[in-house]
């Protein structure tokens, strides 16, 4: 576990070392969830199947938003848009702080010479009706990702627990790198023929997004959209569960599900756009969870999700 | 006699929580094995991030035999109630004997529950320790169900004696109890076997770990001052940073790092606060310029660079804290430049202080109006107080305070520094959410204090207007702590107002609709009433009157086990509390403590005695007579010297005493009092009050009356004990 692993070179470096070693571990390598999400933890890879009692391993990047963070791509750590790596292990092999410090050998992180802690934090997702007890890890006194055993999500508890790991990707990486500026990393090899770097990749669209966040976005018109995510939300998970046309049992939870995480990602523009009041703030979260918890019901009454027929 | 060793080795236990978690498993384990019988000499637990271990000394190989005997039925008692009585001892009729006793023969059994060895008990305690362990907050984790506080990797548990160590035959969902364990996770991660105490203790040292909580502690305190005082400079201690730091590390290894040039103009509190929040940093101060220039972080690893490398990573991360730190700093003061205190506190009235009581911005109009009205009885000016209220909790819309909740107030004081105010205004923000508890200081600035007593009286009046009282141990809203507050403000500052007037002014642009359903459950409970002492049938409060006097009785009640703190007896204080004027808690508490000091003199309780002396006779006679002797009495009826004596006291007295309390002093009142003793003594001495003459009784009962008016006039002598 000593050994000296080569430093990366790029941002891309560090998510392929990820990859092959999350792979190596016989996760399933998932790819991106198609939709805006704010955190990796609401692609169904997570949250869904962290209910039952169905095994499951899966790792991936997951790109996420949030446009309150948004700063025109001025800010050396912040931005709107990022990407987070997302591992869920169910159940939680006794052994998952050794695979994780792994994890951490492999992008180049020499334990002979940081100091890794695992710092109390316990996670809770006050829209997902989800909360778990781990820590963050620090290295060198610096926050590089999140752990959590879960123990409830969307109002189920988990049986049996499935252990997450959260890498903020950038963070991490520009701290392997040693980049103060997240704009001056290298995206891809240094090197390469067209060296590129993560603010080549991303400066315009930072600033794109935190123009149109901040003061464009049609406020009304996503006012309407969360209603109506929510109602096709409901209005999907309403359905019988036999469907008539081909006389099989389906429930249609990820449908369902896809219409939450829209409802989560138009709250949090809205919110961006500071339309919503502290009081109703509260509302609004209780009205995602609510879907949410709706869509761990449903998903428990699928094969996926553990339900052996009646 | 055998010692136990036990080790609970799991992933990473929050700091919080160690320190009570080796008491925890010190008492379940000890209370749970004396009460199987096994006594034992000493116990001692330690704590380290990954691990709580239970070192017993001197424990029982095994627990006694104990010898019962039971009483049974008659020889010739049923057959079934025999068999009744063997089946619950367990045990055949010929291993029963026959004793005669004067209610004939009896069955007698005597039954030995054997000893059992502590191994086994031992197993037995552990597994109800750690199944009811008390965590704060417990897991599962895998598949199983099991809850620890994170997941319980080993448990080692030996008995050792000079023959030798032996494990505890024990297993708890799959873990299997043995006598090995693991070292620090990188510096001696390979398991290895303890045969007792002192052994494991010195083989954990060698695979770096310290496991005393409080030797930890100590290193990282001696290091730190070290590396401070070698390089010029002193460790701003912080016992509580030190305590959850210990709990951080197996292996502390201390380092000293420097903060940019770029953040020494920082305010020194949000260097410490953004220290010490997020990094856990100790504040190095230099002590020629009194500024914060230097950090100390304690690693958890001896590294092959001494620490360079970390040093270097923990200087960068603070450096991208102290960046947001100065952000907001710089945004902050921009806004005060551009809008002032009070633009900077225009949010305030899109945030909700309690759905029922507006905003923050309604919240600092009322309150502005109560400091007006408080500021010439504490010697400020009223406009500077209105002031000072208008813009005290505008730092709660700056950056600063919404990054670090905790420099609330702080902030505020340096905004209004930055505003141009020298007035005591800046005092004020920071110092008007004080005191926050019994043990911290009482403001003294003049604007301070109107701002702090109008803000507290206008939470309590606002919360009991909307009938959101403490109940029990549930105080969400601390409103305890705001009485407290009013009471040390107003006693610290010696200030001189009656509260009643006050708070009517301070419900005053409360929201009516709610007064009357607060008034309805104050009513349930007259204690209000009682404790003035009005009876129910004579006066008709309107709602918000019965709301007061439920808050001012409610004040009281703090006072009362304020001034029990201070050393003053409940009933001195309740002798006090029905007299006029209670609603001013500086002329309460002053005649409360003069009447103490008075009743412990040989004087004061010879004339309580006299008093209470008194008071009897003239009860009794009043019942039996079915009239009031308040009046009447005279000089020329009396008869002895006793007598003439006693009235020249008390006309003596009257005018002494009711000057004295005229002024409010309350030490030459009882003084005045004193003085009455030896003619009171004399007279019961001499005098028979209830004498044959019927004119004469009279006369006497009425003199008896003044001695009761005149003390009474004092305080209620009759509340007190004794």
């Amino acid at each position: 576990m000593t050994s000296r692993p080569s430093k990366p070179r790029s941002f891309q470096e560090i998510i392929l070392r990820l990859q092959s070693y999350w792979a190596a571990q016989g996760c399933a390598m998932m790819q991106p969830y198609d939709m805006e999400v704010g955190a990796g933890t609401f692609h169904p890879a997570t949250t869904l199947r962290s209910l039952g009692n169905r095994p499951w391993a899966a790792a991936y990047v997951q790109p996420s938003r949030r446009p309150t963070d948004g700063r025109y791509g001025e800010n050396p750590n912040r931005l709107q848009h990022y990407y987070q790596y997302q591992v869920l292990i169910k159940p939680s092999p006794p052994d998952l702080q050794e695979l994780y410090l792994g994890s951490l050998a492999a992008i180049g992180i020499d334990m002979e010479l940081h100091d890794i802690r695992f710092v109390e934090d316990d996670w809770e997702s006050p829209t997902l009706g989800a909360w778990g007890l781990g820590w963050e890890v620090w290295c060198d006194g610096m926050e590089v990702s999140q752990f959590t055993y879960f123990q409830q999500v969307g109002g189920h508890d988990c049986h049996p627990v499935s252990g997450e790991l959260t890498y903020g990707l950038e963070r991490l990486a520009m701290y392997v790198l040693g980049i103060d500026h997240v704009m001056d990393m290298p995206f891809n090899d240094p090197d390469a023929p067209i060296p590129l770097s993560y603010g080549d990749v991303f400066r315009q669209t930072e600033e794109e997004y935190s123009r149109w966040n901040f003061d464009v976005a049609n406020t009304d018109v996503f006012l309407r959209h969360f209603e109506e995510a929510e109602a096709e939300c409901e209005a999907i998970l309403s359905q019988d569960h036999h469907d008539p046309k081909t006389a099989k049992r389906i429930v249609m939870a990820h449908p369902a599900y896809d219409q939450c995480i829209k409802a989560s990602h138009i709250f949090n523009l809205l919110d961006a756009r500071g339309v919503i009041s502290v009081t109703e703030r509260q509302a609004y979260i209780g009205r995602v969870r609510a879907l949410a918890k709706q869509c761990a019901d449903a998903f428990v009454l699928t094969e996926a999700g553990g339900y052996a027929g009646s | 006699m055998p010692n136990l060793l036990i080790e609970l080795f799991s992933e990473e236990i929050p700091a919080r929580m160690q320190a009570r978690a080796a008491q925890d498993l010190q008492k379940r384990m000890t209370d749970g094995l004396v009460e199987a019988g096994l006594t034992y000499g000493g116990a001692k637990a330690f704590s380290t991030p990954r691990r709580l271990t239970l070192a017993i000394e001197d424990l029982l190989a095994a627990s006694p035999t104990l010898r019962e005997e039971r009483k049974g039925p008659r020889v010739d008692a049923p057959e079934k109630a025999i068999e009744g009585f063997l089946r619950g001892a367990g045990l055949t009729r010929d291993q029963l004997e026959q004793r005669d006793t004067p209610k004939g023969a009896i069955y007698f059994a005597s039954i030995e529950k054997p000893g059992r060895p502590a191994a086994a008990i031992v197993a037995e305690v552990l597994e109800d320790t750690i199944r009811n362990f008390p965590w704060p907050k417990s897991m599962r984790w895998g598949a199983g169900s099991l809850r620890w506080v994170r997941p319980l990797h080993s448990i080692l548990c030996i008995l050792s004696t000079e023959e030798g160590a032996e494990t505890v035959p024990f297993e708890i969902d799959g873990i299997t109890a043995g006598n090995t364990t693991r070292g620090h996770r990188f510096m001696g991660a390979e398991p290895f076997a303890v045969t007792g105490f002192d052994d494991y203790a010195a083989k954990l040292k060698r695979a770096h770990v310290i496991l005393d909580a409080g030797e930890r502690e100590g290193h990282i305190l001696q290091e730190a001052q070290n590396r401070a005082f070698a390089a010029g400079f002193e460790l701003v201690e912080d016992r509580g940073l030190l305590a959850e730091v210990a709990g951080l590390v197996e292996w502390p290894v201390v380092l000293m790092g420097e903060i940019g040039e770029d953040f020494l103009a920082l305010p020194p509190e949000v260097l410490q606060t953004s220290m010490k929040e997020h990094q856990k940093f100790f504040s190095v101060r230099n002590p020629k310029t009194g500024r914060i220039e230097r950090f100390i972080t304690v690693a958890n690893i001896e590294t092959p660079d001494h620490g360079a490398t970390i040093l270097a990573g923990n200087q960068k991360v603070l450096a991208a804290r102290l960046s947001d730190a100065k952000f907001f700093w710089e945004n902050d003061l921009r806004t005060i430049r551009e809008k002032g205190l009070e633009g900077m506190a225009a949010g305030l009235s899109d945030v909700t202080f309690h759905n029922k009581l507006g905003s923050q911005a309604d919240r600092i109009k009322r309150i502005e109006a109560l400091a007006r009205e408080i500021a010439p009885m504490v010697g400020a000016k009223p406009d500077l107080a209105a002031e000072a209220a208008r813009v005290a909790k505008a730092d709660l819309q700056s950056e600063m305070v919404g990054e670090f909740p905790e420099l609330q107030g702080l902030m505020g004081r340096y905004y209004a520094e930055a505003a141009g105010h020298d007035d005591g205004v800046p005092e004020a923000c920071e110092e008007h959410y004080k005191p926050l508890g019994p043990g911290d200081a009482v403001p003294t600035n003049p604007v301070s204090v109107a701002v702090a007593l109008a803000d507290k009286i206008d939470t309590l009046t606002g919360f009991w207007a909307i009938d959101e009282k403490p109940t029990g141990s549930k105080d969400p809203y601390a409103l305890r702590r705001a009485a407290l507050g009013v009471i040390r403000l107003v006693l610290g500052n010696g200030v001189r107002f009656g509260l009643e007037a006050i708070m009517k002014s301070a419900f005053g642009p409360q929201p009516a609709d709610w007064i009357i359903q607060s008034a309805k459950s104050s009513q349930a409970h007259t204690k209000a009433d009682a404790a003035l002492g009005i009876d129910e049938s004579g006066l008709v409060f309107d709602e918000k009157q019965v709301v007061i006097l439920d808050l001012l009785a409610f004040l009281h009640d703090r006072l009362k086990v304020h001034l029990r703190d201070e050393g003053i007896r409940h009933d001195v204080i309740d002798a006090c509390l029905v007299m006029e004027g209670n609603d001013d808690l500086t002329l309460l508490v002053k005649r409360a403590e003069a009447l103490a000091d008075f009743l412990k003199t040989d004087d004061g309780d010879n004339l309580l005695q006299g008093f209470k002396r008194a008071n009897n006779i003239l009860t009794q006679a009043e019942e039996n007579d079915g009239v009031e002797y308040s009046f009447g009495a005279d000089v020329k009826f009396a008869d002895t010297p006793e007598e003439k004596t006693l009235f020249t006291a008390l006309d003596t007295a009257e005018p002494e005493i009711a000057s004295a309390m005229q002024a409010e002093d309350f030490a030459a009142a009882m003084a005045a009092m004193a003085r009455l003793r030896a003619p009171t003594d004399a007279f019961f001495e001499a005098v028979q009050v209830n004498a044959g003459n019927e004119v004469l009784r009279r006369n006497r009962l009425n003199l008896l009356s003044r001695i009761r008016t005149l003390c009474l006039s004092v305080a209620d002598l009759t509340r007190i004990q004794g």
